[in-house]
C-alpha cells in the first residue's frame, strides 16, 4: 500500500512538473514537441524488457514482452530520429 | 556488489529523467530544440541500459532480438517518411507506444497468473487501467493513422445508436474488470482487451479531417498515461515519471486545439463536425455579393506592386505539397521588394504546427512565421493577404453570425487587409460545411485552380514585371 501512495506522489507531481515545462512552447514548435514526446512515451520499453527477459524459457509472458519490446523501440528510435530531422529544419533567416 | 546494483539503476532512472525535463523545456525554443530532442534520447538510452543490468533480467536473446528489430525498423521509418505524412506518422508511432504498454500490462498479467499467486488487488487495477488505456490508445491511433492515410475515409463515420453501443461497452469493460479483482479468469481478460480495442476503434472513427489536431493531441497524451499505467503495473518510476510528462503534454496540446477552434473537447469527440447531419445550414442564400475571379498574371500584379503581402497556407497547401511553389514564389516578391510574412492558423492543418513544419522544410525561415494573436493587429495595413487552401479559419462570420457553428472561433482576419486574394480549387464549402462570406466580399479575389499550378503560374508571372 505504501508503495503505492509514493507512486501516486510521483505520477502526481511529474504531471504538474509537465504543465508547467511545456505550457511556453510556440506554435512553430508544436509539431516536433509532439513527436519529441511521443519518443518519450516509448518509455515503456522498459516494462517490455522486464516483461520479455523474466524468465530463461519462452513464455507466452517472454513472447508479449519481445512484441512489446519491438513495437516500443519502433516509437522511441523512429520518435526521436524523426524530430531530429523536422528541427534540423528550422532555420532562421540566412543573412 | 548485489545490494549496490539496485540504487545504482534507480539512480540512473533518475538522471534519466532530469535529462528528458531538461530535454523537454529546451524544446520550447527554435534554437535549442534541437540539442533537447538529443538529450532526450541520451536520457532514454541510459533508462534501457540501466534496465539491461536490473539482475530480475534472466535472459537477453528475447531483449537483443526486440530491440535490434526495433530500431531498424524505427530509423527506416523515420528517415523514409515525408514532412506532410507527419501527422499520420505521429499517429502510428503514438499506436505502437500504446500497444507496447498494453502488452507488457497482459504480460504481467499472465506471469502472475501462471505463478499460482493471487494478485495484488492494487496491482491488478493497474494492469487493468494499463489495458484500457494502452489498446485504446493502440487502435484509435491506427484509425487516426488509416484516415488521415487515405486508407480509410476522412470523414466522419457514424451509426445509429452508437452512443448506446459505447455506452454498452464501457458497461461491460466495467463489469468484466470488476469481475476479475476477485477471480483470475483468462477468458474475461480476453475479452476486456477485444472490449478497449472495439473502444479505441469507435472512439475515433466519428471524427472527421479538421477534427484531426484535437485528436492526434489527445492520444499523444494518451500514451504517456498508458506508459505511466504500465509503470504502476512493474512499479517502477521511471515509467511513471516519463509517461506523466508526455501525458501533460499531450493535454495541454490539446487544450490549445480546442481553444483554437472554439470548441469543448466533448463535442469534438461526440459531436462530428461536418457530418452533415448535425449542421445547420448557415443560410448560405443569405450572402450578398458576387464572386470576382482574376486569374494568375492579375494576381501577380497585385502582389508585386504591394508593399507589403501576408500568406495564409492551409491544408490545401498540404495536400497540393504547393511549400516549395510558395517560398520561390515569396523570394520572388521579397527581390521585388515587397514584405512577405506568413500567417499560422494554429489549427491550420491535421497536426499542431503541422503547416510550420511544412514551410520549415521549404527553407521558409521561422522568424517570417506569425502566430494568429501577433498577426491579426496587423492586417488592417497589408496590402494583399493570400490565402492558399484555408477556408474556415479566415471565415469572418465566425466573428458576426450567431447561429452559425464556428461562431467563435478565433480566426485570421484576412478580411481586414486592403485586399485578399483566395486560391482554392473551386467554391466547396470548408471542414465546418458553412458558405465563407469571405468570397463574396468586394476586397476579396479568387484564383481558382490548384495551389501547387497557381502558385508557380504567379511565379512566373512575377517574374516578367
Amino acid at each position: 500500500m505504501e508503495n503505492i501512495i509514493s507512486a501516486l506522489f510521483v505520477f502526481v507531481l511529474a504531471s504538474f512538473a509537465g504543465f508547467e515545462i511545456i505550457n511556453k512552447v510556440p506554435p512553430t514548435l508544436h509539431t516536433p514537441l509532439m513527436s519529441g514526446s511521443n519518443a518519450i512515451s516509448g518509455i515503456s520499453v522498459i516494462g517490455a524488457i522486464l516483461v520479455a527477459s523474466s524468465s530463461e524459457n519462452t513464455t507466452l509472458a517472454t513472447i508479449l514482452g519481445l512484441i512489446a519490446v519491438i513495437c516500443a523501440t519502433i516509437n522511441v528510435v523512429g520518435g526521436f530520429l524523426v524530430t531530429d530531422r523536422m528541427l534540423q529544419m528550422f532555420k532562421k533567416k540566412e543573412s | 556488489m548485489a545490494d549496490f546494483l539496485p540504487s545504482g539503476i534507480q539512480l540512473a532512472y533518475l538522471v534519466a529523467v532530469g535529462l528528458f525535463i531538461v530535454g523537454l523545456k529546451q524544446m520550447s525554443s527554435p534554437a535549442t530544440a534541437r540539442q533537447g530532442n538529443i538529450l532526450g534520447s541520451v536520457g532514454m538510452l541510459l533508462a534501457v541500459v540501466a534496465t539491461l543490468i536490473d539482475q530480475h533480467v534472466l535472459s537477453y536473446t528475447m531483449t537483443a532480438i526486440g530491440l535490434a528489430i526495433g530500431s531498424l525498423l524505427g530509423a527506416w521509418v523515420a528517415y523514409a517518411v515525408a514532412m506532410t505524412d507527419m501527422p499520420q506518422m505521429v499517429g502510428f508511432l503514438n499506436g505502437l507506444g500504446g500497444l507496447s504498454s498494453a502488452l507488457v500490462a497482459v504480460g504481467e498479467y499472465w506471469r502472475l497468473t501462471n505463478s499460482g499467486a493471487t494478485i495484488d488487488p492494487i496491482v491488478n487495477i493497474s494492469i487493468l487501467l494499463s489495458i484500457l488505456i494502452g489498446n485504446v490508445t493502440f487502435t484509435g491511433s491506427m484509425v487516426a493513422f488509416a484516415k488521415l492515410q487515405g486508407i480509410m475515409p476522412g470523414t466522419p463515420l457514424k451509426f445509429r445508436g452508437q452512443q448506446w453501443v459505447n455506452s454498452a461497452l464501457v458497461a461491460g469493460f466495467v463489469l468484466g474488470s470488476g469481475w476479475l479483482l476477485f477471480h483470475t479468469d483468462p477468458a474475461v481478460f480476453l475479452g476486456i482487451n477485444a472490449i478497449a480495442l472495439v473502444v479505441g476503434v469507435l472512439l475515433v472513427i466519428p471524427i472527421g479531417g479538421g477534427d484531426m489536431p484535437v485528436v492526434i493531441s489527445l492520444l499523444n497524451s494518451f500514451s504517456g498515461l498508458a506508459g505511466s499505467a504500465a509503470g504502476f503495473v512493474v512499479m517502477n518510476n521511471m515509467l511513471i515519471v516519463a509517461g506523466a510528462l508526455v501525458g501533460a503534454s499531450g493535454l495541454i496540446l490539446t487544450q490549445i486545439m480546442c481553444k483554437a477552434m472554439n470548441r469543448s473537447l466533448l463535442s469534438v469527440l461526440f459531436s462530428g463536425f461536418g457530418s452533415g447531419e448535425t449542421i445547420v445550414s448557415a443560410d448560405g442564400s443569405a450572402i450578398q455579393g458576387t464572386i470576382r475571379q482574376v486569374d494568375a498574371e492579375e494576381a501577380a500584379m497585385m502582389m508585386g506592386y504591394a508593399r507589403s503581402v501576408v500568406i495564409v497556407p492551409g491544408y490545401g497547401m498540404a495536400v497540393a505539397q504547393a511549400q516549395h511553389a510558395v517560398r520561390e514564389m515569396a523570394e520572388i516578391l521579397e527581390r521585388l521588394g515587397v514584405e512577405v510574412k506568413y500567417a499560422i492558423h494554429p489549427v491550420a492543418g491535421r497536426m499542431p504546427g503541422h503547416m510550420n513544419v511544412l514551410l520549415a522544410e521549404a527553407n521558409v525561415p521561422y522568424s517570417q512565421l506569425y502566430d494568429m494573436e501577433d498577426i491579426n493587429p496587423q492586417f488592417p495595413y497589408v496590402d494583399v493577404a493570400l490565402v492558399i487552401g484555408a477556408n474556415d479559419v479566415v471565415n469572418p462570420s465566425a466573428r458576426t453570425a450567431v447561429d452559425s457553428p464556428i461562431y467563435g472561433m478565433p480566426i485570421l482576419e484576412v478580411d481586414r487587409a486592403k485586399q485578399t486574394i483566395v486560391i482554392k480549387r473551386g467554391m466547396s464549402k470548408g471542414f465546418a460545411g458553412v458558405e465563407n462570406e469571405l468570397f463574396f466580399k468586394e476586397k476579396t479575389v479568387m484564383l481558382f485552380g490548384s495551389a501547387r499550378e497557381m502558385i508557380t503560374q504567379v511565379a512566373n508571372a512575377l517574374k516578367q514585371l
